[in-house]
């Protein structure tokens, strides 16, 4: 049962990313990717990048993009009910939790444990979007097989990034202007 | 505050229109939230909408969509809930399933694929820009658990292909572990 699936999967994305916007990105892999086959790895990154350049949190756009690609209008609802559902019941419990026991020292324990987590699975979906893009679907298969174009564009798209420090949408649509100028006329 | 049908509309076309609007993820959502129930409607004081998004980033999913479900619930209870997160959570919804019907359409256009392969690189930077802002947080605070926590996660979830879920826990249950663990050894000083 395909909608089943993709409620479940979503809920898993919902319940299990803590911190917001990139923290659901090694879940949604992991998912999409990895355990279920929705998306290859490229049409994941084309995914983060469409994510990226619409408006909405990048779970929900991308419950709503999957769910439709793999069970039409119905499996987008399933997908995006699932990816909500836990925050519902999640956020409304520990509202109530909060004012009786902020300050109890498990619950900053929990926090402090899951704050560096988060960061390496952020790192580890990275990794992975950059070795995308530096080698492509195949993945590393040798060091001469890199595409150049692409380390240029990724140390530029850095330096500006650390240097102005623009709204990434720009970046990201000034890379993709360069592609079109660049591989369409190799 | 009158609970009647006119401010469920309010509600719903203030959230809807600043989900639409706002591109950029929680961080950005969330301070014009903050400027339209707290400034404009005066629903919302000060403090408790502080409270709220403090609540919201410490909860799993989306920061938009949980600090919508707070500020829905503080306002008019589980109707008011719903409703907030109907309108964040619909043009999301519309833009990227009307996206995904055209995507089979334009995946093969060669001037669309020489676009999203040079915007692969472009996410990549930003990523990485990102997670190193994130990872000298961490550093910064200079605990060695903290350090071994987020080495070890890497490895787990880049090269051991551990499902992120269980990463989650572990490093949750740890951090537990190691907060009771320093609370003991401080009250028996």
């Amino acid at each position: 049962m395909i909608y089943l699936k993709l409620f479940l999967s979503f809920f898993q994305v919902g319940l299990f990313s803590i911190g917001g916007g990139y923290a659901a990105l090694p879940l949604i892999q992991n998912q999409v990717v990895e355990i279920n086959g929705w998306l290859t790895m490229k049409e994941f990154s084309d995914l983060i990048t469409i994510a990226e350049m619409t408006p909405g949190p990048i779970a929900i756009n991308s419950a709503s993009f999957v769910g439709n690609r793999i069970g039409g209008i119905a499996g987008s609802l399933a997908a995006t009910f699932g990816c909500v559902l836990p925050s519902f019941i999640i956020v409304l419990t520990l509202a109530y939790l909060y004012q009786r026991y902020r300050k109890l020292t498990v619950v900053q324990g929990v926090l402090e444990g899951l704050r560096p987590a988060v960061v390496a699975l952020i790192a580890s979906a990275g990794l992975s979007i950059l070795t995308l893009a530096l080698w492509g679907e195949k993945g590393i298969s040798d060091i001469g097989s890199i595409n150049l174009i692409a380390v240029a564009l990724v140390a530029l798209s850095l330096f500006v990034l650390r240097k102005w420090r623009p709204n990434p949408i720009f970046v990201i649509l000034g890379t993709g202007a360069a592609g079109i100028l660049i591989y369409l006329n190799i | 505050m009158k609970k009647d049908l006119k401010f469920y509309r309010t509600l719903f076309i203030s959230t809807f229109s600043l989900s639409a609007f706002t591109f950029g993820g929680g961080y950005v959502i969330v301070p014009l939230m903050r400027k339209k129930f707290v400034e404009k409607l005066k629903w919302i004081d000060e403090e408790e909408m502080i409270n709220l998004i403090a609540i919201s980033q410490s909860s799993p999913g989306a920061i938009a969509v949980n600090t919508s479900i707070l500020v829905g619930y503080k306002l008019a209870g589980i109707p008011g809930a719903l409703i907030s997160t109907l309108g964040t959570v619909l043009p999301p919804l519309i833009i990227l399933t009307a996206i995904s019907f055209v995507y089979n359409q334009f995946k093969d256009n060669a001037v669309v694929n020489a676009a999203l392969k040079g915007m692969q690189a472009g996410i990549a930077a930003v990523i990485i820009d990102v997670v190193y802002d994130l990872a000298a947080g961490i550093i910064k605070k200079k605990r060695a658990v903290s350090a071994i926590i987020m080495l070890g996660a890497f490895i787990a979830a880049f090269w051991l292909d551990i499902n992120v879920a269980f990463i989650i826990l572990a490093s949750g249950a740890i951090g537990a572990a190691m907060v009771i663990y320093r609370e003991r050894k401080r009250r028996r000083v």
